[in-house]
């Protein structure tokens, strides 16, 4: 079967050859231009028609069809794809969503290309993103983006309550927080940590030692030692009343409650950067900042989210996709890039130059790209994290106890991962 | 031909579409449920297993399959009275001599039905604020504590109730407006001639000639409510502490958030079940008050 699959390519390839030269052999018009199927989502597709042309200039033989999706169907349109076997030649795909496609076979691995390139020195990445997309030893994806979570602060209420910059430690950043929540009364809190977000929490759990799967990601490790101290933190913040028990939708604005001082320290992703400076208005600009995320007793480190660009293996244009990806990667494609979306670059020498390198408040976010720290990589991982989310919620509600709620994940996650243990088993047998 | 092979003819291609589109896909889905169909399973048919009823067994194991049951019954029993009763007053208001401009009434309190529910969630999670919400204001003048309506376990179920009746009654409403005004209004003249009043008509008449119609509107209205997916979805997700996560939104998240069709399936057939069930006992009640 492994034997069958390339020869059929190579017959595919060499018959869509013949084909090509056909009309070029006694037609007036030119060949047919090679055409590249591109899944791209939300605004970075719609970024993608400003970048593109110069691509497709210095290809005349290349022609880029961008389909839009929306994050919130992506990937059940992904799954799709590879089950109806319509899957495009490149897609953008969020880079824990990787695990998944790997496992139904779909990603092309992209080491042999990645070596043979010049434009693309996997040096130059900042290490976590690139780790994030190496399953097993085996490259499938080249970073686009960044996407991780630190810390947004009001600077002034910092400054009121007596601390002239923000916390590096959890305990340093727990005295800040319960110094700003004696100044706000009982109705403003110190920190926003939504509880329809499992971000937070899986921050706090990335930050310790020890992972949160056990033995080759067969087991849930939730009842560590690692997890528990996490997870105590995490509910301390609520109990002292520093963390109001909210959701974001029940929030309805968290920026006009940041600009409220309603809390003063936020947990969120890069995107909200571009918020923060639109609806806040010019008289509070100078009154919020962001910081790296804080350590149990050190500069912490943070997920490495994001999406990267990868090649489906049934395209049979995969030179040509790599060379549209190798055209993404360069560092000035990348800079425009970021002004058209805010995104965060992966490559450190994209941050040395133009408005990025100068803006104040990516400088935390650059700081904080050189400590990412890659979730376990297995497709039941989205699973496993909202089971974690709402155990959060029930210890946080005060429905359970730490012991219990842990020792219930665990379970449940073990029983989530009981197909991948037997499919390892077998493989193992065989 | 034959008449009857005439109307086999006619109904033929019918039945096959339905049979195609609709008889085949829950044969499949049954079969689905048997199975341990999922993302590995998709890569490679070897990795699928066949597993009998375990699903149903997990299912039945399951503390948060029971919690999304206990949730969607308590949505069915406080959603559906309400709803019937608010359909039933909005349409004998509607059917009354006192109210004015009944068309534009008739409108307005038909406007929820076809308004998109993703929109209108938007403005009942601002009604529903805790801090700056109308509810909490209008409670705040009666004297009432604030009430954390999406926030609170306890309240956020009958939240959704609320927007549910408030979205859905006129649909019911337009069906007994109807056999309402099916009703002789030679029976209530002589009525009034018998000197029964408003109560007494409403009891003795309109009530005993609409029960048809209100056993018919309550079985769909039951098994509609059954299906509660698109109200938490949009409004809570699911939360808080899970307490708006009804049996369909639950089989939604197994089947296509995690990808684990043949656990999804089994959901499905238990829901399918339930419905059956209850839509049974509503008939047999029914045919039964209506022998006596």
């Amino acid at each position: 079967m492994a034997g069958l699959r390339p020869a059929l390519a190579q017959a595919n390839a060499a018959l869509a050859f013949a084909l090509a030269l056909l009309p070029g052999g006694c037609a007036r018009s030119p060949a047919q231009p090679e055409v590249l199927h591109f899944w791209a989502v939300g605004i970075e597709a719609e970024a993608l028609a400003d970048v593109l042309p110069e691509f497709e200039r210095t290809h005349p033989d290349v022609r880029i069809e961008v389909q839009q999706l929306a994050w919130t169907g992506a990937h059940e349109k992904l799954l799709t794809a590879v089950a109806g076997d319509a899957t495009p030649d490149l897609c953008q795909l969020g880079n824990t969503w990787i695990p998944e496609l790997v496992a139904l076979n779909a990603l092309e691995p992209l080491q042999a290309r990645v070596s043979g390139s010049v434009l693309i020195a996997p040096g130059d990445y900042f290490s976590g993103i690139w780790q994030s997309n190496v399953l097993d030893g085996v490259l499938y994806g080249v970073p686009w983006y960044i996407d991780t979570r630190l810390m947004f602060y009001r600077s002034d209420l910092l400054r009121a309550a007596g601390f002239d910059a923000p916390a590096t430690t959890w305990p340093e950043w727990l005295e800040q927080m319960q110094a700003i929540k004696r100044l706000g009364g009982p109705d403003r809190y110190a920190v926003l940590l939504p509880l329809n977000q499992f971000e937070p929490l899986q921050v706090l759990a990335l930050e310790q030692p020890e992972p949160m799967l056990r033995d080759g990601n067969r087991y849930g490790n939730f009842r560590s030692a690692s997890f528990r101290r996490a997870l105590a933190f995490y509910h301390s913040l609520f109990r002292q009343g520093l963390a109001p028990a909210l959701t974001e939708t029940q929030v309805s604005n968290v920026w006009n409650e940041f600009g409220r001082g309603y809390f003063a320290f936020y947990v969120s992703g890069p995107w909200n950067i571009e918020q923060f400076r639109r609806r806040l208005p010019p008289g509070q600009q100078q009154s919020w900042m962001t910081a790296p995320m804080p350590g149990p007793d050190g500069p912490g480190v943070s997920s490495a989210g994001g999406s990267s660009l990868v090649i489906f293996n049934r395209s049979r244009h995969k030179a040509s996709a790599f060379a549209l990806i190798e055209y993404l990667s360069q560092p000035a494609v990348q800079r425009r890039f970021h002004q058209l979306t805010g995104d965060l670059p992966p490559r450190r020498s994209t941050w040395q130059a133009g408005a990025i390198a100068a803006d104040a408040y990516s400088r935390a976010f650059r700081v904080q790209l050189e400590r990412l720290r890659a979730v376990p990589q297995v497709p039941e991982w989205e699973q496993i994290m909202q089971a974690m989310r709402t155990m959060g919620e029930r210890v946080v509600r005060g429905e359970q106890a730490e012991d219990e709620a842990t020792a219930q994940l665990d379970a449940e996650v073990d029983e989530m991962l009981a197909k991948r243990r037997w499919m390892l088993a077998r493989q193992a047998a065989t | 031909m034959n008449r009857a092979a005439a109307g086999w003819c006619f109904s033929l291609p019918a039945m096959l579409l339905i049979a195609m589109f609709f008889l085949l896909p829950v044969v499949a889905a049954l079969l689905l449920s048997f199975t341990d169909f999922d993302l590995y399973a998709l890569a490679d048919p070897a990795n699928l297993r066949l597993v009998g009823l375990d699903n149903y067994r997990k299912l039945l194991t399951t503390p948060i399959f029971w919690q999304a049951l206990g949730n969607t019954a308590w949505f069915v029993v406080l959603g559906v009275p309400l709803s019937l009763l608010a359909s039933l007053g909005a349409a004998l208001l509607l059917d009354s001599q006192l109210a004015r401009f009944k068309p534009l009434l008739r409108t307005a309190l038909f406007a929820p039905v076809v308004t998109t529910l993703v929109a209108v969630a938007l403005v009942w999670r601002y009604l529903f604020h805790a801090r700056y919400g109308l509810l909490n204001e209008l409670l705040a003048h009666l004297g009432v504590g604030a009430v954390d309506w999406l926030g609170d376990p306890d309240w956020a179920m009958p939240s959704i109730v609320l927007l549910a009746v408030w979205k859905n009654f006129g649909y019911n409403m337009i069906i007994l407006l109807a056999a309402l005004q099916a009703i002789p209004e030679d029976l209530y003249e002589a009525a009034r001639l018998e000197g029964a009043g408003t109560l007494g008509r409403l009891r003795h008449i309109t009530l005993p000639l609409l029960a048809p119609t209100l056993a018919l509107v309550g079985i769909v209205t039951v098994s509609g409510y059954f299906q509660l997916f698109t109200e938490p979805y949009v409004m809570t997700q699911g939360g808080p502490l899970q307490s708006t996560v009804s049996v369909l939104y639950y089989m939604f998240e197994q089947g296509f958030s995690y990808w684990k069709l043949g656990y999804a399936a089994s959901v499905a057939f238990v829901l399918f079940a339930l419905v059956l069930l209850f839509t049974a006992l509503q008939l047999r009640l029914t045919r039964r008050l209506g022998q006596s």
